[in-house]
């Protein structure tokens, strides 16, 4: 895929220029802020946004070509798209909607064990709008591949999900993508995500590849060292004394940082701060399984 | 004294009629309007906005023309079809059709422009083309919008009254229909009738629109 794709940001329009090449049956991680272009990718992908100019080739057939003028449509293009909001046709039921997939007939059998597969037994008549999110979010899935797509593109499919379901839902894209050794597409701006379920991780930055490469090798490798960093906000800042207690909020925890005259002068209430510790002996010890829920603090600070 | 229900019946018919060539007519090309990027779509749309504005009476001498024995239509079905359109049934309804065009339309639009982008692209990522996108996802999601444009035509049609006493004048058991035979009755001062005839229209208006409200809150709770 080598596209360029003129757009309009919050902070001005900008070109989405991506050059990328994808191996069969990975699962890649498309990671970035908001407005980095990570979704703009799917949509380019998927035929569902036209690139400007460039080339899109899967297996050897090419989707889109602007010297050559091939724009193969969404509906050509085998693929599978799992939308943030699940999009879920909502005066269809669960079967309904996935009977809707299949080219002709539904199959009942593959429908079964597809509900199956997901844990959805028993909810085939139901309507989405009585489904818990992920039980909504179970079904986008299981929905996106029922026409064997050779690319399955999930955008931030787990964004609006609380920790126990995100971790299941985890589970249940690894399950998929192994089963029907699909080529996955993940988007998400959570890096414990990434980590757990990319076999490759695809950083964008103002539409541009910053980085790619194996996930621990791009977040973790990278400036490695013993130096502990944490990224928060500046939530209040105290006066005590002779010094400045300043409180900064990391994720759901507020940490308190004694901070001097001259560096509370550059700092108000607001402001994004990296909180950076040397000589620290950090103490690890269990405290759960879904590391997804606490996401802020990394150990090279200032890239996320 | 005896009432005659026949310019009652005629105006239901009417009304049925209307709505009917309206839902066929007004639901693709309120479809068209929604989704169409052609230049022309913005004059398509001002034009079925106009009788929202124009008096009745200038909308009908003009179909007058354009549907009369030497008018480009007229003449046309006339020839073709042996189908005299003025001073007909036939013609009261496309006239009352192009009437309440604008009810039908835009209601269907509305229900249209609301539906959820990523629905129409989750049914495309599916392999479904544009029409079947149209029929099973689209037109589902606006059915209370088609439910209250077709109520809404088949109301505006029953009260329709410049526009076909221009197009179909005042032909007993024709084009006589409930507002024209008001009109007659209390020219000919026969107030029993008129009341007669203002009653039955204000009680088929009132229940028209109690339903329609109905129709309302019961997809509201549905979709909700």
């Amino acid at each position: 895929m080598d596209v360029r794709k003129k757009l309009s940001g919050a902070c001005g329009p900008f070109t989405f220029d991506v050059c990328v090449r994808v191996e069969e049956e990975r699962l890649v991680a498309v990671f970035g802020e908001s407005g980095s272009g990570k979704t703009t990718l799917l949509r380019l992908l998927s035929g569902l946004t036209r690139p400007d100019e460039g080339r899109i080739e899967v297996n050897g057939a090419v989707w889109f070509d602007s010297s050559a003028k091939i724009n193969l449509p969404t509906q050509q293009r085998e693929i599978g798209f799992v939308f943030q909001d699940y999009s879920l046709f909502p005066h269809m039921t669960v079967k309904e909607n996935l009977d809707y997939a299949f080219h002709k007939n539904g199959n009942e059998a593959l429908i079964a064990e597809l509900l199956n597969f997901a844990e959805l037994d028993g909810l085939a008549h139901r309507k989405p709008h009585t489904l818990s999110g992920g039980q909504q979010q179970r079904v986008a899935l299981i929905r996106a591949i029922v026409r064997h797509p050779k690319i399955l593109l999930l955008d931030e499919p787990l964004s609006s999900l609380d920790s126990r379901m995100r971790l299941r839902l985890q589970n249940l894209i690894l399950k998929i993508a192994r089963r029907f050794r699909l080529t996955t597409l993940l988007v998400t701006h959570e890096m414990a995500e990434v980590l757990k379920l990319s076999d490759e991780v695809l950083v964008l930055d103002h539409g541009k590849v910053a980085r790619q490469g194996e996930a621990r090798d791009v977040f973790l490798q990278k400036k490695m060292s013993g130096k502990f960093r944490c990224a928060g906000d500046v939530i209040g800042i105290e006066k005590a004394d002779i010094v400045h207690i300043v409180f900064v909020r990391a994720g759901s925890q507020v940490v308190r940082v004694i901070a001097s005259d001259d560096e509370v002068a550059e700092i108000s209430v607001g402001d994004r701060v990296l909180v950076a510790s040397k000589a620290f002996n950090p103490v690890l010890s269990k405290i759960g399984r879904d590391y997804a829920a606490f996401g802020t603090c990394d150990t090279t600070g200032e890239n996320f | 004294m005896m009432i005659d229900w026949i310019p009652v019946v005629l105006t239901l018919k009417l009304a049925c009629a209307t709505t009917m060539l309206l839902l066929i007519v007004g639901v693709p090309l309120a479809c068209w309007l929604t989704f169409s990027r052609h230049p022309l779509q913005p004059l398509v749309s001002t034009v079925v906005t106009m009788p929202l504005v124009l008096p009745p009476s200038v909308l009908g001498f003009y179909l007058l023309i354009l549907l009369g024995p030497n008018g480009p239509v007229g003449r046309w079905t006339q020839h073709v079809l042996g189908m005299r359109l003025v001073f007909s049934f036939a013609g009261l309804v496309i006239g009352a059709s192009i009437f309440s065009l604008p009810f039908m339309v835009n209601a269907v639009k509305a229900g249209l422009a609301s539906i959820p982008r990523n629905l129409i692209e989750a049914s495309y990522s599916l392999g479904k083309g544009r029409l079947q996108t149209v029929w099973s996802i689209v037109l589902p999601h606006a059915r209370p919008a088609v439910i209250g444009g077709s109520v809404m035509s088949f109301a505006h049609t029953i009260g329709a009254f410049g526009i076909i006493l221009m197009l179909g004048g005042n032909i007993p058991g024709q084009t006589r229909v409930a507002s024209v035979a008001i009109y007659s009755e209390v020219e000919a001062v026969n107030y029993t009738a008129a009341h007669a005839y203002s009653l039955t229209l204000l009680a088929i208006s009132f229940f028209v629109v109690i339903v329609m409200n109905m129709t309302n809150k019961k997809s509201a709770g549905v979709l909700g």
